[in-house]
């Protein structure tokens, strides 16, 4: 167990460092399955603080806790940014102590049960303090400062091209999820890719970081439209800014129509207009305000698997070059408009050729 | 659970294939059975695309001979691979390679969506590409329909030729019960593990699964989307109005998409 605050610390260094250089790397070559036997959780409780180091530098250090800023004393000094914490940690005392390695009053120590109670307590007075430290306009800075150097590693789905990410939590509540990534060029979260991580609460980091961040930072938020580049090139080349690109299921080169039961159902999740515009053709109810006046066109075109043909627009031709180098990047966009749906006309299976796909392989 | 056995020499016993198999970073393939590389229409056109072709075939089916080993051996096994990875993406979609790669996939050996709507989904392999030496192997989530990059490097590294772009959406076109669906803990996952503990109620649910599997004629996929479950960013508990007015577009492309849906299952059905 370790001491109870950083005056009666033994004089050896703090492990910290060795403990995430061994895990980092587990981390880098284990994938799942490999991971279960590396799960073998490392406790913090092993590395202590030494003298030389603070209490909040020394937490911040350990293996998990990349994504912590330091919060600066002045901040947990001030009671103001306290308001309501007191409630939500026990040993409130003796846990501010800790976190601001003041050196106990003799009389308390007696009636502290266990230290580790005590080491719980201010971890979660840490955390929280840090939920809200990271809204401020220093806590942000703290953050963007680490984002920048990608500590939060970047979204793992494919077409975000390293787009780096942000940690949220689901809650900010502690004790209801763990902590969570938010990739701002999908608006979606994920599993942070090691299980170090685990064992680290969502609410330290709380809902409104990692939008606040964004609003903060625009520079580093991705525009809500997207257009396709005019000239070839694949989406996954050294990053040339952020993509729009959505993927598209292909059985023996055609893409797999929307009318097969396996269908792409999902593209409407990752899809971006072309231009802010397209946003305002939908109204605050989420219908869309041509609606009356295309939808019969609209019917008709599904009807006919042979209306795909010959009827494409121009862009068309540039998105055929392409093709050959990077079928997955080719998308259709545009999934309101079915008449551009499958703009490649003649790879265009229609139903017919997925059918006679599985004709052949299940027969 | 792993057995990895290192390149010794006691491993003369052990085929090419079985060796391949259990290297490190090997994990996403599955054996090619002999039968279907002895069947040389299987490898038609193969011999454009790797160099050293016999040998290497020799090599992966352990006929190779034993004093052109000692000249070639380097680049051959280069070769060998290569010639398997491109075997194997032709056998995993095949109805035989398709349930090997459909029991790993049972195993989530593939490793899980990192998507954390999409409650630890198993993934299956990909590629953006048939090419070989072009694109590594990619990740595909059935409930999220979408790609991600594998954890590791090391199975970052793997060519996305030896998966092909057909093999998932195949896998789904066959199995259709198998389809993720969108919402709710993955199954495929909590069987798996419950099946591991020896409980007989999920080895039951597992049978009536296996039983599903290639009928699935009245499976509807047409209003699926509308169950998934998407993240909504907040500040202070409020939307944000520009990533609001986004997710409202989607969500009316995703509705415009189901109608359509819904008017073709009409139309079919009369
Ligand atoms: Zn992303
Ligand atoms: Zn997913």
């Amino acid at each position: 167990m370790p001491p109870k605050s950083a005056q009666s610390l033994p004089a050896e260094p703090p492990r910290a460092g060795q403990e995430e250089d061994r895990e980092g790397l587990a981390a880098a070559e284990g994938d799942e399955i490999m991971e279960e036997a590396d799960e073998v959780e490392e406790g913090y409780t092993s590395s202590t603080p030494t003298s030389t180091l603070t209490w909040i530098t020394w937490f911040c250090s350990l293996p998990g806790h990349e994504y912590f800023c330091e919060v600066s004393e002045d901040f947990i000094e001030d009671d103001f940014n306290l308001t309501g914490l007191n409630t939500m940690v026990p040993f409130w005392k003796e846990a501010m102590e800790m976190v601001l390695d003041v050196e106990p009053e003799d009389e308390d120590a007696s009636k502290i049960p266990d230290v580790s109670i005590v080491e719980s307590s201010a971890e979660m007075l840490y955390g929280l303090v840090h939920q809200r430290y990271i809204l401020t306009r220093a806590g942000l800075a703290a953050m963007a400062e680490k984002y920048e150097n990608g500590v939060f590693g970047s979204c793992p789905r494919v077409y975000c091209v390293t787009c780096n990410v942000v940690p949220c939590g689901r809650s900010d509540m502690p004790g209801v999820d763990t902590v969570k990534l938010y990739c701002p060029n999908c608006n979606d979260i994920y599993v942070p890719p090691s299980s170090r991580f685990q064992g680290v609460d969502g609410a330290f980091f709380g809902t409104t970081f990692a939008h606040l961040f964004f609003q903060t930072y625009r520079e580093h938020a991705p525009a809500p439209f997207w257009k396709a580049p005019t000239s070839g090139g694949s989406p996954l080349s050294p990053r040339s800014g952020l993509t729009g690109y959505v993927y598209v299921p292909r059985i023996y080169g055609f893409k797999v129509s929307e009318r097969a039961k396996n269908g792409p159902r999902m593209q409407w999740l990752r899809l971006r207009p072309e231009d802010p515009e397209e946003l305002d053709m939908v109204d605050w109810r989420g219908r869309w305000l041509d609606e009356d006046d295309e939808k019969e066109d609209r019917q008709m075109e599904d009807f006919d698997p042979d209306a795909v043909d010959g009827e494409e627009d121009d862009e068309e031709e540039e998105e055929e070059e392409e093709e050959s180098a990077m079928p997955g990047q080719k998308q259709d966009r545009h999934c309101p408009s079915p008449r551009r749906l499958s703009p490649e006309g003649a790879c265009d299976p229609g139903v017919s050729s997925i059918k006679c796909c599985t004709s052949h392989t299940s027969g | 659970m792993e057995d990895i056995s290192t390149g010794s020499d006691s491993d003369y016993s052990s085929s090419w294939i079985s060796w391949f198999l259990s290297s490190k970073g090997n994990e996403y393939f599955c054996e090619v059975e002999e039968d279907f590389i002895l069947d040389r229409f299987n490898l038609t056109g193969l011999n454009n695309e790797v160099a050293n072709y016999s040998q290497a075939l020799d090599l992966i089916t352990d006929n190779l001979d034993d004093d052109i080993q000692d000249e070639l051996r380097g680049s051959l096994d280069v070769q060998a691979r290569l010639l398997y990875g491109l075997i194997h993406a032709r056998w995993i979609v095949t109805a035989r390679g398709l349930q090997k790669m459909l029991e790993k996939y049972k195993r989530a050996e593939f490793g899980r969506c990192p998507r954390v709507l999409c409650h630890q989904q198993p993934l299956l392999p990909v590629g953006l590409t048939d090419i070989p030496y072009e694109k590594s192997v990619k990740l595909y989530c059935g409930r999220c329909e979408d790609l991600y990059s594998p954890k590791s490097s090391r199975h970052g590294s793997i060519d996305g030729a030896y998966f092909g772009t057909t093999f998932p959406h195949l896998l789904f076109l066959v199995y259709p019960t198998l389809i993720p669906p969108k919402s709710g803990p993955s199954d495929t996952g909590s069987s798996n593990r419950e099946a591991a503990s020896g409980d007989s109620r999920s080895r039951r649910r597992r049978d009536e699964a296996e039983i599903a599997e290639g009928g699935g004629e009245d499976i509807n996929t047409a209003t699926v989307a509308l169950k998934a479950e998407r993240y909504r960013p907040k500040i202070y508990g409020f939307q944000l109005h520009e990533t609001a007015k986004l997710q409202r577009w989607q969500e009316a492309v995703r509705d415009r998409q189901i109608a359509r849906l819904e008017a073709l299952e009409e139309a079919t059905r009369t």
